[in-house]
């Protein structure tokens, strides 16, 4: 039984891995722009869809299609920034959130007219079903294993970018005021719109795992949204570390409830967000 | 001693107007700074200092009439266009970035201008107590420092032409002494400084020439040596 827990706990901080990887776009946005992107999900999901062309139409190997479409995101996300979302920020929360959530829309029936309301999924290989056993009923999938090592790497990374460079430097004079950096000659718009492509690039990266390692549709951004939610409000508004953690709880909580029933799965998660949401609203690591 | 332009001075404003929706903030003045020489604006709150230095950095919202700046017309230039090309401002209130280090706010100063001149270390010298200070954040400064760190960081864009704008604000006079005293130093480099101040005593000291302001016009313009202290508070409050 203890063993059968501890293996749950430890698929599920992988889990969290997976949720992490969801979120730490989203926790960019939030904690630099300072708006919640509605469209993150669909973004994701978007990216997604174009991997499986590339990888089912094309023929490419998935590693080379996603290093092919990063730079695509780093565009997608700069213009998306600096032509659309530039134009109605800091007039007021709700435009932000109403042309966010037009987009999400857009996306979904875009993809629902190209691709169809089929269940997708893009056959990873090998490594789908490599496992890890530790013994004590434990089993690590390799998959799993890659997913939560490249989220700490991702998050590791961003967090240098973000507080030891110049540029991250630039990005933090700017979300602390913008009428400062304007005052004083920085390129504000331009740097947002840096920011938004980094955004992307951790879009692309956590659309190629999700592609490889769970089912997806055209409708699945809005869920993904959601967890990618919960795990930036747990870790604390503007953390990328918190938003980890955030992840890993979504994710432990999801694994110990599907043990009791497997409909239990997602409530679990939402019922922890909720109950450390009112315990701690400020979120547990916040900036 | 005083610095007369000899020919084309490095700024020049021709009856310059900004707005403000239908308000009119500055109304059609005409100024010049030349490159070593302080020129100070005095007036009264509202007489339109603020907007005159931000019509010249580019951040008005509309304006009327030319504003040249070394021999070149400033006019659709964005403020990163401006800066760049040597026109640095220290804001009212400072306008530093709070949760950034004392060491990044100055580097951002080197960044947005000319990338030339002065280095952080010579920033360090003018106020040793940055160099102490530089890994902590700018909002955990005094007053006085962040003003130290405002002066800096625009120094650090090697600037031209500087523009101040209310640096005695809300801070203790030993520290707004400590920063006047820069100023000469500062033009012996041949900056051309221009100074908004309400402490008229203070900035007068330092100026070689004055225009003063009141609702958007000139009303007087001169030399401190050559005017009366009666004089200037005649004009200073329009009476």
């Amino acid at each position: 039984m203890a063993g059968a827990l501890a293996n749950q706990i430890i698929q599920g901080i992988l889990l969290g891995g997976l949720y992490a990887l969801f979120a730490v776009g989203l926790s960019l946005s939030v904690g630099i722009m300072r708006f919640v992107n509605i469209a993150h999900g669909d973004l994701i999901v978007l990216v997604s869809f174009v991997l499986l062309s590339l990888t089912s139409k094309l023929g490419l190997p998935l590693v080379l299609a996603t290093a092919i479409v990063l730079p695509i995101t780093f565009g997608g996300g700069y213009l998306l920034q600096r032509l659309l979302l530039q134009r109605v920020l800091g007039q007021s929360v709700l435009a932000i959130v109403l042309v966010t959530f037009g987009l999400s829309v857009i996306v979904q029936n875009a993809l629902q007219g190209t691709y169809g309301a089929d269940t997708r999924l893009i056959p990873g290989g090998d490594i789908v079903t490599a496992t890890i056993h530790l013994g004590g009923g434990i089993n690590i999938g390799v998959l799993p294993l890659t997913i939560f090592m490249s989220a700490v790497a991702l998050v590791f990374a961003l967090d240098r970018l973000l507080y030891r460079t110049r540029l991250g430097a630039r990005i933090r004079a700017v979300s602390d005021n913008v009428a400062s950096a304007n005052l004083v000659g920085l390129k504000s718009a331009h740097i947002y719109a840096v920011a938004m492509g980094i955004v992307g690039v951790t879009m692309g990266i956590s659309a190629a795992f999700m592609a490889v390692s769970t089912n997806f549709d055209p409708t699945s951004g809005p869920s993904r949204l959601l967890v990618a939610f919960e795990a930036v409000v747990l870790g604390g508004l503007g953390s990328l570390w918190g938003t980890l953690a955030g992840g890993i709880i979504v994710g432990v909580a999801q694994s110990i409830g599907a043990q009791f029933d497997a409909g239990w799965q997602l409530l679990a998660g939402h019922l922890v967000f909720l109950a450390v949401f009112l315990l701690r609203p400020q979120g547990l690591f916040p900036k | 001693m005083t610095s007369t332009p000899s020919h084309a001075p490095l700024l020049s404003v021709e009856r310059l107007s900004v707005f403000y929706d239908q308000f009119r903030a500055v109304d059609a003045i005409d100024l010049t700074v030349g490159a070593g020489e302080i020129v100070s604006i005095i007036g009264a709150n509202g007489a339109g200092k603020s907007s005159l230095l931000k019509a010249i950095i580019g951040q008005a919202d509309r304006i009327e009439g030319t504003i040249r700046y070394d021999g070149e017309d400033l006019a659709g230039r964005t403020t990163p266009q401006i800066v760049a090309k040597g026109i640095a401002l220290v804001p009212e209130g400072r306008r530093l970035f709070a949760s950034l280090s004392v060491e990044e706010n100055l580097h951002l100063g080197w960044e947005v201008g000319r990338r030339n001149g002065l280095s952080l270390d010579e920033v360090f010298d003018f106020f040793p107590v940055l160099r102490e200070r530089r890994r902590q954040k700018a909002r955990e400064l005094s007053g006085g420092q962040q003003q130290m760190v405002a002066l800096g960081r625009a120094l650090l864009a090697d600037p031209k032409l500087l523009l101040c704008d209310e640096i005695s604000l809300g801070l203790a006079p030993l520290i707004v002494d400590q920063l006047y005293k820069l100023i000469p130093a500062i033009k012996q480099r041949g900056i051309g400084i221009l100074i908004v101040e309400q402490d008229i005593t203070r900035s007068l000291a330092v100026a070689d020439r004055f225009y003063c302001l009141l609702e958007g016009k000139v009303t007087l313009a001169g030399r401190p040596g050559e005017t009366s202290r009666d004089v200037v508070m005649q004009h200073y409050f329009g009476l």
